[in-house]
């Protein structure tokens, strides 16, 4: 069982909220897929491999080769905030 | 009565000059202005046909694409507030190939947030409608290209897989729904949801379509790092060819969990695999009932990490007030998802957050190889195997929303094929009682889409029910 503190704290690390009206119903669910998915801890997979991935590839490497890249303009063009050809963002350093 | 033609044939009567590719492009438009508000399958369609110069196979004709895949110039929204206003700045690989050969496009289908859940329910703007009956879902994600491509809306669409997004809505809606293996189609373009499973895929009306279309958007990209170095082959040519003496496992034991309708669709799937020549036997996947416990520890893992980009600094939609910088990632991250986004990030932080990354991240992975090994032994034996692609018909809208297990139970039968990279195919399997379609799942080992488009062609030759498709 998954406290509503940890969910909390999760929420925390996600950087996101969960809205205190919804804060049992979120947890109850949550709870509920986590219980559901304890059957895994009927099987013994302490001498299995784990497949980190699926396919048979081993470090793809590629050229070092200078491309054009995107037009800095029509990227900047789907940002919230720029200003000087940078994305804008809130202060972050404290004077 | 263009717009309820096939890919195929559109093509045929395009190269006769019988049909400009502009008259079947007026014909959708046509189409979806009628039928839209009530299916509401797009998120966006295009009132003005872009003539593609390039000579290609596809001779102009306009295909949909899900809102989760790149058109230069045109909004790329993945069903959500999050990326509500952002256009896209280069084409998605599978996308380029598209236009290289020759294809135009109609509009972007709708999809649920992200990619994530089974019945388009939690998109942004709001639920795609079941063309053969509006009270109920068309599956997910890929509902919308589902539900165009069979409602005529669509001739034929791309969608993308993660635990079943191109099957299941495929099978809900009666069209054809494949999943390549992993590695075959460049993920590039593709908005990421879990990146070890995501894979893109036609929707199509027939199996000839699905190899058409498959035939162009496979091959090595040096963009997607996955990318498989494998040769493009002809997939037309596993198309009505004699399956005689084939080797088929049926997973017998996914049926005890199936609806009455389902059950009996396979027995009569079976008998037709049979008088086809095909030698069917019930198989064991000792492991598959875990693997729905299994995806929704990876997927939401990979989820968590992939979506910690949507921070309302580079791109998409950010929150209005906000005292620092930190309340704006927070207040930009609520206000931009949606709940079922939200439940799969917390999920994926939680299972990768020290002391709970060994109980259940580092298991899951190991699961997943229990589950490959079951399917590597199968196909020493048998050429494919075959299962339900959904445990019941469509179900209704609403029936599901406020119970996230049940919604992912439904995926059951479609997500080992993501865990194990294999290629499954979703062909109509006839009516449930209620008038429903239902699906045969296919699958095969990995690039061993050969075997499933002489099999999908072979049975949708005894066996199809593109006659019913609510395209009147």
């Amino acid at each position: 069982m998954v406290e509503k503190e940890e969910v909390q704290r999760v929420a925390q690390l996600a950087l996101l909220e969960i809205e205190p009206e919804q804060m049992d119903k979120f947890s109850r669910q949550f709870n509920e897929i986590l219980e559901y998915m304890e059957e895994i801890n009927e099987l013994d997979l302490s001498q299995c491999e784990a497949a980190f991935h699926i396919t048979e590839l081993k470090n793809v490497f590629r050229e070092d080769k200078v491309e054009p890249s995107y037009n800095r303009d029509v990227i900047l063009k789907n940002a919230p905030d720029s200003e000087d050809g940078a994305f804008r963002v809130p202060k972050v350093i404290e004077r | 009565m263009l717009y309820k033609k096939t890919l195929h044939e559109l093509i045929e009567l395009v190269d006769r000059g019988e049909v400009k590719p502009l008259e079947v492009f007026e014909s959708l438009l046509k189409r979806i202005k009628e039928k839209d508000e009530k299916i509401n399958a797009y998120v966006n369609y295009f009132e003005e046909y872009e003539a593609n110069d390039r000579v290609g196979i596809l001779k102009g004709l306009p295909l949909a694409v899900k809102d989760n895949m790149h058109i230069e110039g045109k909004p790329t929204t993945c069903s959500s507030r999050m990326l509500s206003n952002f256009i896209a700045i280069f084409d998605a690989t599978a996308v380029r190939k598209l236009k290289e050969n020759g294809a135009t496009f109609i509009g972007k289908t709708n999809l649920d947030e992200f990619a994530m859940g089974s019945s388009t329910e939690t998109s942004y703007y709001g639920v795609t409608k079941n063309p053969w009956d509006t009270t109920r879902v068309p599956g997910g994600s890929s509902g919308g290209s589902a539900a165009a491509v069979a409602s005529g809306e669509a001739i034929a669409a791309l969608g993308s897989d993660t635990g079943g997004s191109i099957r299941q809505p495929a099978s809900l809606c009666g069209v054809v729904g494949l999943k390549p293996t992993y590695g075959r189609v460049s993920r590039f373009g593709l908005v990421a949801f879990a990146s070890s499973l995501d894979q893109i895929g036609p929707i199509t009306r027939d199996v000839r379509d699905a190899a058409i279309l498959m035939n162009i958007i496979c091959g090595f990209d040096p963009k997607d790092s996955t990318s498989a170095r494998v040769e493009c082959e002809d997939f037309t040519r596993y198309l009505n060819q004699s399956i005689n003496g084939m080797k088929v496992g049926i997973y017998e034991k996914s049926l005890m969990d199936c609806s009455q309708d389902v059950q009996v669709a396979m027995e009569e799937s079976v008998r037709i695999l049979e008088s086809l020549g095909c030698k069917v036997s019930p198989i064991e996947l000792p492991h598959a009932k875990y693997a729905v416990s299994d995806y929704y520890i990876i997927a939401p893992a990979e989820a968590s990490s992939n979506l910690a980009r949507y921070d309302g600094v580079k791109y998409g939609f950010r929150a209005e007030e906000f005292k620092d910088l930190k309340e704006m990632y927070i207040k930009t991250r609520w206000q931009g998802f949606g709940e079922e986004v939200k439940r799969r990030i917390m999920l994926g932080t939680y299972v990768l957050s020290s002391g709970y990354y060994d109980a259940y991240y580092l298991k899951a992975q190991k699961l997943r190889g229990l589950i490959k090994q079951d399917f590597d032994n199968l196909f020493k034996e048998y050429h494919c195997i075959i299962s339900p692609t959904t445990p019941t018909e469509a179900f209704k809208i609403g029936e599901k929303a406020d119970n996230p297990l049940q919604m992912y139970l439904s995926d059951i039968f479609t997500i080992p094929a993501n865990l194990t990279a294999i290629p499954a195919i979703s062909i109509p399997n006839g009516l449930s009682k209620n008038g429903l379609p239902l699906g045969l799942q296919i699958m095969a080992d990995v690039f061993r889409e050969d075997i499933i488009f002489k099999v999908a062609s072979a049975f949708e030759r005894e066996f199809n029910i593109r006659d019913k498709l609510p395209l009147d």
